[in-house]
């Protein structure tokens, strides 16, 4: 007897499974029973699962009978001038969706060549194997797989036309690509998710040189002449927001230009973009730590208002300004409500990002890299036909990761940018890599994709032949800009006294345990003290009880908190983090005694 | 003449081997005079080269000469050793293992050398290695099975291993007698019945004692569960997984001066303290060669000495190295500090910062590198 959940829940017993599942297939295949009724038999435990909950995953594929896939080419003929449609298909039984569960049950063909009779199924197209972002990197099959992983990994990252409408939109952390294009080797997938309405890169082209080693270790070399042309610029939004809140007792925020009698007033040079309305005007220039967007809040407490009530209005300063480190012009303005009805100004900053060493690109095989250096387009290497390539790739990157499909799309691009067409690079059923290098060769280049090239300083002829041809780069969204952070001094913590932690608070960079463990081992012993002077304190010691006395520097007299007055006192110089130890121990109920003694 | 020389060389700090290695070679080469005196001033010049600074952080670098090739180590576990298929841990885990001071090898491994004669043929390895193989009841049964009515325990003996292993039939039954003391032992047919002496427990009882018997020792030297032979150059010795150093260097044929075991408490126990210090570097080197790595042998040499200065084997951890440390602040600032601070202000320790974490602690500097020298001079005027 085999057990039956239906749900995942008990429901009772079957002598024949067989039949059972047979006839609730059948009667699903026929329409009788919903479609979303999945059934299937775990040997293991002899039971049979019957799913019809919600939140599967489920796909679709071609029933095969006898070795047969039920789908027709007259049926596909009947699609193609539209006399059938996808739920024609499923009602009459020649396609059918699964679920994880019960795929466990089918013997899925990949295609017609690997058809037995033992086949259960078979895919509508192998590409269905592959995720959507998978399924968009062109002659995939030609790569190793984690390369791909990679590959769709980036591909997400990747800068572009997000959202048709980002100009009304508010999001945080977002850039749009200036001159999108779609790519020139495409696949299948492209064409289904519409990527030419939302592109997320640009056809440019590559040589695989080295260059005067800029291009080591995954560095790429730019030609400044593209950049200058429109390639790979980007403008980077920042929103920013205000509220009108409101406290207890009636008090309310207010936008507008502070008066100068508030708390915290900053100079008028930092209100000079602001409107009467307290909101900067759309394309002013915005530089950091400009005040976008005026607001004073009342006082934080109650008591100060009373204590100081001469002048009623004590409001504090609580404006928004642009973050340290970010300007841009201002691209849109919002006024509007919040969901309690408070007032909400929203200002989006807009800022162009023109490559720059650092900013990361990508191709769509895991190939990633940052710029090395920036040629100007008279010093790049150039061709016989004058063509100077727009990007210079290192060959190094190619042998131990094996992106096979990197060298196909160079190809590809190529014949595709010659011959004036988009090239079907759909994996498992693309233009195949021999009828593309005829295809080259009939356009009147050497057929391997290589050609003669000159160096751009000197002149010379080069030794080698050079691979070049035009590929689809995308731009990734982690840039220098957003990156790069430096400080001399700035905020400390409050407990510690030692730097802030993090780029957007201006922190400090951390010398760690094994940086310091470097010096110790260089024996740099007054610079590892220097290092670690940040947090210096100069402390009075009682010398009768070793704790932290009171010196008073009016009367150079000391005072001990436990001895009384004229103590003996001795200053010295220690890290404020070990006060904090020595104080922490004391809270423990321990007695750390300082006993001096002269160093020398 | 170069007797002299080696006087005044010996007077200057060069080590006395190195002087005499010096002057035998002058001697053998025939040089002049003049010659060995420039092959002796080399010598000093190489040698005071070689020295280390005072003030060289070489704890630091120590660590930083075994972590950074640590990084590289591939985290593989399990190597085959040729021939002889034995499982030895190497690779990072076996380092840890080894700096931890872990008490159990987790590949007790052990490699016997033999005396002259039983060393060269290999007629002599059946009978050296039934000696020292262990073969506990489980590998001669055939069967062995819980009576649930009689509450008794039935077992079958494979005759033909037995016959195999040289192991005679009254022997096991005795042994089982033995152990514990009043088991009785009936023979039924081919098989034999075991009725345990007390027969109260029940059937737990019954299977406890099925356990305890098939773990019993018939013969060889308990630990040693394989003994495989093996040739290096001309000469047979054996490699042994399980490890038992006494018993193993008490049999005849053994040569004790060459055999060896992985296990350093071992190698302490039995063989003292220095023995464990060279145990420590053997085994550390191995795993490095192993790895392709290259560490200065005197940062190994260093290791062991450090674990080893105690007179006990002391890893390099907070129960070993680090709870040796004089200072309070040091300990404190590796793992478990209220435990020290707490334990320090019982007994009134004094830290006199006189190591490198505690003056980082206090922003103080190191009594290492140029924060080693002070400088001392007489002003003008003042008397002292």
């Amino acid at each position: 007897m085999t057990d039956v959940y239906l749900d995942e829940k008990y429901t009772g017993k079957l002598s024949n499974y067989k039949d059972f599942i047979k006839t609730l297939k059948e009667e699903r295949r026929k329409q009788k029973i919903s479609g979303t009724i999945n059934v299937a038999y775990d040997a293991e435990f002899d039971e049979v699962t019957v799913h019809t909950c919600s939140g599967r995953a489920r796909r679709p594929l071609i029933l095969v009978e006898n070795g047969k896939p039920l789908l027709t080419d007259d049926h596909i003929q009947k699609v193609e001038n539209n006399e059938l449609n996808w739920q024609d298909l499923i009602e009459q039984g020649i396609i059918e969706y699964l679920d994880a569960n019960e795929e466990e049950n089918a013997l899925v063909a990949l295609n017609e060549k690997y058809l037995t009779k033992e086949m259960t199924h078979m895919e509508i197209d192998p590409i269905a194997i592959l995720g959507l972002t998978t399924s968009l990197v062109p002659y995939a099959n030609f790569g190793q797989s984690s390369r791909l992983n990679r590959g769709s990994k980036t591909q997400k990252q990747s800068l572009g036309m997000y959202a048709t409408n980002y100009l009304l939109r508010m999001d945080t952390d977002i850039s749009i690509l200036q001159y999108p294009q779609k790519p020139l080797v495409e696949t299948f997938m492209h064409d289904v998710v519409n990527f030419d309405k939302h592109p997320s890169g640009q056809n440019i082209t590559i040589a695989l040189m080295s260059y005067d080693g800029y291009n080591m270790e995954d560095a790429l070399i730019i030609n400044k002449g593209s950049i200058e042309r429109g390639l790979a610029r980007s403008f980077f939004f920042r929103p920013y927001r205000a509220e009108e809140l409101r406290y207890q007792g009636g008090l309310v925020d207010e936008i507008g230009i502070p008066d100068k009698e508030v708390k915290g007033y900053r100079s008028d040079e930092d209100y000079k973009y602001l409107e009467d309305d307290g909101i900067v005007y759309p394309e002013v220039k915005v530089n950091e730590e400009q005040i976008i967007i005026g607001k004073t809040s009342p006082p934080r407490f109650l008591g100060e208002m009373e204590e100081f009530s001469i002048a009623a209005n004590t409001r504090r300063e609580s404006s928004v300004s642009a973050r340290a480190g970010e300007e841009g012009v201002v691209d849109n303005i919002f006024i509007t409500e919040n969901a309690e009805g408070n007032k909400l100004v929203q200002v989006r900053l807009r800022h162009q990002r023109i490559p720059e060493p650092g900013d990361k690109f990508a191709s769509r095989y895991g190939q990633k890299g940052v710029i090395g250096r920036i040629v100007p387009q008279a010093d790049l290497p150039f061709s016989v036909n004058g063509i100077v390539p727009d990007l210079v790739f290192s060959p190094h990157s190619i042998p131990s990761r094996m992106t096979i499909s990197h060298l196909i799309e160079v190809i590809g691009g190529k014949v595709g940018a010659l011959g004036g067409r988009f090239i079907d690079g759909t994996t498992f059923s693309a233009e195949s890599e021999e009828d593309l290098r005829k295809e080259l060769l009939e356009l009147g280049f050497r057929e391997n994709g290589t050609e003669k090239f000159y160096n751009g300083i000197t002149g010379e002829e080069m030794e080698a032949q050079i691979f070049v041809g035009n590929m689809y780069y995308q731009k990734l969204k982690y840039m220098v800009a957003n990156k790069m952070h430096a400080r001399a001094s700035g905020r400390i913590q409050l407990l510690t006294r030692q730097p802030i932690e993090g780029r957007s608070k201006g922190g400090g960079l951390r010398l760690g345990e094994m940086e310091k463990d470097c010096l110790v081992a260089h024996g740099a012993s007054l610079l590892l003290k220097e290092r670690f002077d940040s947090d210096k304190t100069t402390l009075h010691i009682c010398e009768s009880c070793g704790m932290v006395a009171i010196f008073d520097n009016i009367r150079k007299k000391g005072t001990c908190p436990k001895c009384g007055a004229n103590a003996e006192v001795n200053a010295i110089d220690i890290s404020y983090a070990f006060k904090l130890l020595l104080d922490e121990l004391k809270s423990l109920g321990l007695y750390p005694k300082i006993s001096l003694k002269n160093k020398y | 003449m170069t007797d002299a020389l080696v006087k005044e060389y010996q007077v200057k700090g060069i080590p006395i081997t190195l002087l005499k290695v010096a002057s035998e070679e002058s001697a053998r080469k025939k040089l002049t005079a003049k010659q060995t005196k420039k092959v002796f001033q080399k010598l000093e010049d190489k040698y005071m080269f070689a020295k280390i600074h005072p003030g060289e952080a070489i704890g630091v670098i120590t660590a930083e000469s075994f972590g950074e090739p640590g990084t590289q180590m591939t985290l593989r576990t399990f190597h085959f050793a040729g021939v002889a298929e034995v499982n030895v841990t190497l690779g990072l885990p076996r380092l840890i293992e080894l700096f931890d001071a872990r008490k159990l090898p987790s590949t007790p491994l052990m490699e016997i050398y033999l005396k002259k004669p039983y060393s060269k043929d290999e007629k002599y390895l059946e009978k050296i290695i039934s000696k020292i193989a262990a073969v506990g009841l489980s590998n001669i049964l055939s069967e062995i099975a819980i009576n649930l009515l009689k509450s008794t325990i039935e077992f079958k003996l494979n005759k033909k291993r037995m016959r195999e292993l040289g192991i005679k039939e009254e022997v096991v039954i005795k042994t089982i007698k033995e152990s514990p003391k009043g088991t009785e032992v009936t023979p039924k047919n081919d098989r034999y019945v075991v009725t345990p002496k007390n027969q109260d427990g029940g059937l737990p009882v019954v299977y406890l004692l099925k356990e305890k018997i098939k773990a019993i020792k018939i013969k060889g030297i308990k630990g040693i569960e394989q003994v495989l032979p093996k040739k290096v150059g001309t000469e047979i010795m054996l490699i042994a997984s399980g490890s038992n150093l006494k018993e193993v260097l008490e049999i005849d044929e053994v040569d004790g001066t060459r055999t060896i075991s992985n296990n350093i408490f071992e190698v302490e126990k039995i063989l003292g303290i220095e023995a464990a210090r060279h145990a420590i570097m053997e085994e550390a080197e191995t795993v490095i060669k192993e790895q392709g790595l290259d560490i200065d042998i005197r940062h190994i040499m260093f290791m062991a000495d450090l674990m080893t200065t105690h007179g006990t084997i002391k890893g390099i951890t907070r129960s070993g190295i680090t709870s040796e440390k004089e200072s309070v602040l040091a300990r404190a600032s590796f793992e478990t500090p209220i435990k020290h601070l707490i334990n320090a202000s019982i007994t009134g320790e004094t830290d006199y910062l006189n190591s490198v974490v505690e003056n980082v602690m206090l922003n103080q500097p190191i009594p290492l590198g140029t924060g080693l020298p002070g400088l001392v001079t007489k002003l003008k005027g003042k008397k002292k």
